[in-house]
């Protein structure tokens, strides 16, 4: 397998696992301005921070409204991040590593990016936003289910399983980045409506408020979130259960060639963090020095896979 | 309609009645529904759309990735029919090989005085590199596409050799694809035979060409100049099928005396490579050092034996427009017999009779450039209008080596599916040939292209031009 | 004559060359009039990748930069036994078509001042003495001087130039030949100057190929045909073809080259 298909592969998994999770922080921002208008800008403030866009985004505008952020996140040209360019860099790196997917994946992410183009080609309406919004998730669903349905089990698999894990724990951790102060606790806002819905917020934009009630019998508190979003693996968009996931693959490709990178210790220290901290530690080393951390450490774990990988030369 | 020249129709004789091929398609189509076969021709288009099967016009960035038009009537031969064509194509690309092989050798065509030596030393497709170097398996061209045109019922010309790097044969098999998705029924009424054994039979017949240092089972890939290319879909495609890599310059190198691809275990040597873009910038170390899709030392690599190029370098000498007015003598000369496929008269305007000629008929005659392709840059007279002519008229006083001319042919039409039913059209067919040694594969039928403007006959997809499914019957 | 040859190559840079290859024409051959006694070529800071033969029969090693390097050497040493033989190397061997020769290059493509100089060459009774005479014109219009501003002159520039190096010499005897109606080639090799053993650079002298005697040798910058002392390495259709090292690298920065050449008589 060609080191430029394996990093192709990697990135056409980021960037639809990218695409979802920019529509799942739009609805969760579209939530909260529609239940408390005076949080909105703050709000829509901390998405694009999330996103890691808001340089971008205050090259071109100077306020923060709903529908203005809304259509920079989905469809604006100057915006590299947006839904349609993520979707067309997914197409792109699909149709480099054409020979590495099956005709029903590649089908999958040539029909979202042709129905996506679609409907992004004009400003979505209101009334339209939520169901494009749920085009763009099941889009990507459509996507990870004909590359579980049809493909092989093998190196290109785990590469494409790595880019989706690494995306996911990489969204979940700078949603809990940009959010962590409302995690901290404060004598100010306990047992407050603004904490129980900007609490919710975390939970929407990682599309897991059912899961999280479902497990806690509806006790919403700052820690269970915490834990819940880094450390319990039984979530599939926690850091933990995305580490496990980016360890096993990392694991098989081990196997598979025979041989053991940097990457593999690497992956190996991150995993560690989350077994050797509960969530009383992570608050005591402090919730943003520890995402802080992971976010260095994946970020250099990215850079170790594509070296050790030959993704280039 | 007067004056209308008489084309000689593949499915409708005069009187109405199906020519003997279109019996049973005809009986089918006349029980058809029309509505739906329009409601069938859409839904191939959203098909092609899925699949992916686009391709990029030169120069014109705005409509990247546009559809060829895909006309749902098959173009149909009858297998007889088809034995004479087989057999002719089989003739001409052994001669072709013979003529490489000799060109870049001992030159004996031209001490026989059949060629004159200044066709070979003016001319810029000869590859000096080549000199003196044969192929591994002896082989020079391993994939040719013979352009084919038909005047009547046993009337075939060729048109063109395309010796180079002949593309379309992904449409040949996504054609037949649609048309095994979308009428199946057909299929079990008309016996045709397949196409699908080509990829198959594409790597088997390159894998036959491995070169002495391959050791075990050859490794083969696909080299593209990248996904703007427009035939990109069309080598992903056939790296896929073929079960090989689809490499870029910038992902092989030359490592222990073999050209080898950047894998994710390190660099791992390629046996054989289909290569996709052009001699000139194959090699940035011994042809043009601009190139940035090339791999450097890879011609280095070749001579000494480490690696198979598909087609060989210079194998453009014999696909060249003024080399295939000779194409009669060179078939007599390496195989001793006379050609069965019959060639287009050709005037070669750089002779001052022929030049003269081509002048004063200027409106009845088809010229083209010597090395052009893809239909561009040519003068179709009849259809050209008086400033056209004129214009052409200057070029070809200005440069007159640069064009040959050729009357215009009455190609034959086979039906294509409008709103208002079946109409007309003209066609041409490029069947694709596989060559390894001892054996030359032709795959039944090839690429029918069809010209989809009434009269019009261009049926380049760069011009307008759509494709048809072709279908070769069982004898 | 038995020659004895030490050819050092030195390439230094100033930052390390992630990727390179460099061809190398740098095996004398055996044939009529030169007999290779010995010959090794030795690199250092890089790896031989093939060893080929061109479409002029030029022995070609390929080799690539191990990655990294800050500098690279090619190292040939070896013994060769010349006859003279009045600069006459023989009749065509092999495939190319003499009309190859007569093809122009970049290099060598004749414009006003080539033809300008063809027209002042006497033609004598025999084709060799006009080439004679061809040679010497060259000499005497173009003086040989090392004081060469660039090392890539198309013949045209060093006309212009009003000075030449051997390598612009065979370039223009090449042109001249051709413009004349003879295949001409471009030789590359080593000369032993009879007043020193270090020499300063390798040679180039031309060939023509005249009806009856086949290829005989002009080294225009000396006013001689070759004879024991020239050793004959590799020849083509210009200087590019027949380079003794010619290559292409990746990275940036900057190259200088350091040449050794010992040619002495054992």
């Amino acid at each position: 397998m060609l080191g430029k298909t394996a990093g192709g592969l990697f990135w056409l998994f980021r960037y639809m696992e990218r695409s979802e999770n920019t529509a799942r922080m739009i609805d969760a921002g579209l939530r909260i301005s529609l239940t408390r208008s005076s949080a909105a800008v703050s709000e829509w403030t901390s998405i694009l921070n999330a996103t890691g866009l808001q340089n971008v985004y205050l090259q071109r505008y100077d306020t923060y409204t709903g529908p203005q952020v809304i259509d920079f996140l989905l469809r604006d040209e100057t915006n590299p991040g947006s839904v349609r360019a993520v979707v067309e860099s997914a197409r792109n790196n699909a149709r480099l590593v054409r020979t590495a997917l099956t005709r029903e994946v590649w089908e999958a992410v040539n029909e979202c990016y042709m129905a996506l183009t679609a409907v992004l080609a004009n400003p979505v309406s209101d009334r339209d936003l939520p169901r494009v919004l749920q085009m763009i998730r099941q889009r990507s669903a459509f996507v990870r289910g004909a590359l579980h349905g049809t493909m092989v089990r093998n190196d290109m698999y785990d590469f494409a399983r790595i880019g989706t894990f690494f995306e996911r724990a990489d969204n979940t951790a700078r949603i809990l980045d940009v959010k962590y102060y409302i995690l901290l606790p404060s004598i100010m806002h306990v047992g407050t409506a603004t904490d129980n819905v900007q609490w919710e917020t975390i939970l929407r934009a990682t599309s897991s408020v059912r899961a999280y009630q479902t497990l806690h019998d509806g006790e919403v508190d700052p820690k269970s979130i915490a834990h819940f979003l880094i450390l319990d693996r039984r979530l599939p968009r926690s850091l933990a259960f995305c580490y496990s996931k980016i360890k096993d693959n990392l694991a098989y490709l081990e196997t598979d060639y025979g041989t053991r990178h940097p990457c593999h210790d690497l992956a190996d220290r991150i995993c560690k963090r989350f077994s050797t901290f509960d969530v009383d530690m992570i608050f005591e080393y402090g919730l943003h020095e520890y995402i802080q951390d992971f976010l260095t450490d994946s970020a250099a774990l990215g850079q170790q896979i594509e070296t050790d990988y030959r993704f280039i030369e | 309609m007067t004056n209308k020249p008489d084309y000689f129709d593949e499915m409708m004789q005069a009187g109405g009645a199906p020519r003997a091929p279109y019996a049973d398609y005809h009986d089918w189509f006349t029980s058809e529904e029309p509505g739906r076969l329009l409601e069938k021709s859409a839904e191939a288009e959203a098909l092609f759309r899925l699949t992916g099967i686009t391709f990029n016009v030169y120069g014109d960035p705005g409509a990247a990735e546009r559809l060829i038009p895909f006309d749902l009537i098959p173009r149909i031969i009858g297998g007889r029919e088809w034995a004479l064509v087989a057999k002719g194509i089989e003739q001409r690309v052994r001669a072709l090989n013979a003529f490489l092989h000799d060109i870049y050798h001992r030159q004996e065509i031209i001490k026989a005085g059949r060629i004159p030596a200044r066709m070979i030393a003016q001319n810029a497709a000869f590859l000096p590199q080549m000199i003196g170097m044969t192929p591994p398996g002896g082989i020079y061209t391993h994939i040719v596409g013979t352009d084919l045109v038909r005047t009547g019922p046993d009337e075939f010309f060729v048109l063109e050799d395309n010796a180079r790097t002949p593309s379309g044969v992904s449409y040949m098999l996504e054609n037949r694809e649609t048309m095994l998705h979308m009428f199946p029924e057909l299929f079990s009424k008309v016996k045709v035979q397949s196409v699908s054994q080509y990829p198959r039979s594409l790597r088997r017949s390159l894998g036959a060409c491995a070169p002495k240092a391959c050791e075990g089972r050859p490794t083969l890939a696909v080299l593209t100049p990248g996904m703007y290319n427009s035939a990109y879909y069309e080598h992903a495609f056939l790296a896929d099928q073929m079960g090989a890599e689809l490499v870029e310059g910038h992902d092989l190198r030359v490592v222990n005396g073999r050209v080898a691809m950047r894998t994710t275990q390190g660099y791992k040597p390629i046996d054989v490579l289909y290569r996709r873009i052009d001699d000139d910038y194959l090699d940035p170390l011994n042809f043009n050092p601009d190139s940035m899709l090339g791999v450097p030392g890879i011609i280095d690599v070749y001579r000494a034996g480490g690696i198979t190029l598909a087609n060989a370098p210079g194998t453009g000498i014999a696909d060249d427009k003024a080399i295939y007015s000779y194409m009669p003598e060179i078939v007599e000369f390496y195989t001793g017999e006379k050609a069965i496929l019959k060639n287009v008269p050709t005037h070669r305007c750089s002779e001052p009779e022929a030049l003269k000629y081509v002048l004063d008929n200027l409106a009845e005659l088809v010229v083209k450039e010597v090395h052009g392709s893809g239909g561009y840059g040519m003068l179709v007279g009849p259809a050209a209008s008086k400033q056209e002519l004129a214009a052409f008229r200057a070029k070809l006083e200005a440069n007159p080596d640069n064009y040959i001319a050729q009357p215009t042919l009455a190609l034959s039409t086979v039906p294509i599916l409008t709103d208002a039913g079946l109409a007309p059209r003209h066609v041409d067919l490029r069947p694709y040939v596989l060559v390894s040694p001892g054996k030359i594969d032709i795959t039944p039928g090839g690429l029918t292209r069809v010209a989809l403007t009434e009269g019009s006959l261009v049926v380049n997809s760069s011009q307008g031009g759509g494709t048809k499914d072709t279908w070769v019957l069982e004898e | 004559m038995r020659l004895k040859i030490e050819h050092q190559t030195t390439y230094t840079y100033d930052h390390p060359v992630p990727y390179g290859l460099q061809q190398l024409r740098l095996r004398p051959k055996s044939r009529d009039g030169q007999e290779v006694l010995s010959w090794d070529i030795d690199v250092r800071g890089g790896t031989r990748e093939v060893t080929y033969e061109d479409e002029h029969a030029n022995t070609v090693d390929l080799i690539s930069f191990d990655a990294g390097q800050h500098e690279i050497s090619i190292i040939c040493k070896g013994e060769v036994d010349v006859t003279d033989r009045a600069g006459v190397v023989g009749r065509q061997m092999g495939f190319v078509p003499l009309w190859l020769y007569q093809r122009s290059t970049p290099l060598t493509a004749a414009g006003p001042l080539v033809r300008a100089l063809v027209a002042q060459v006497k033609r004598a009774d025999t084709e060799l003495a006009t080439l004679h005479a061809l040679s010497a014109h060259i000499l005497q219009a173009v003086p040989y001087s090392t004081d060469q501003a660039a090392s890539d002159l198309t013949v045209e520039q060093a006309l212009a130039a009003g000075h030449a190096v051997c390598q612009d010499h065979a370039h223009i005897f090449v042109s001249a030949a051709r413009a004349m109606g003879f295949p001409a080639r471009y030789v590359s090799g080593y000369l032993m100057m009879d007043d020193r053993v270090m020499q300063d650079a390798s040679h180039a002298w031309a060939e023509a190929h005249v009806a009856g005697l086949g290829w005989v040798g002009f080294d225009v910058s000396n006013g001689i045909s070759p004879d024991a002392r020239y050793v004959r390495v590799a020849t083509a259709l210009d200087y590019r073809g027949a380079a003794p090292i010619s290559g292409l690298r990746f990275g940036h920065g900057h190259e200088s080259m350091n040449v050794s050449l010992q040619v002495q008589q054992q």
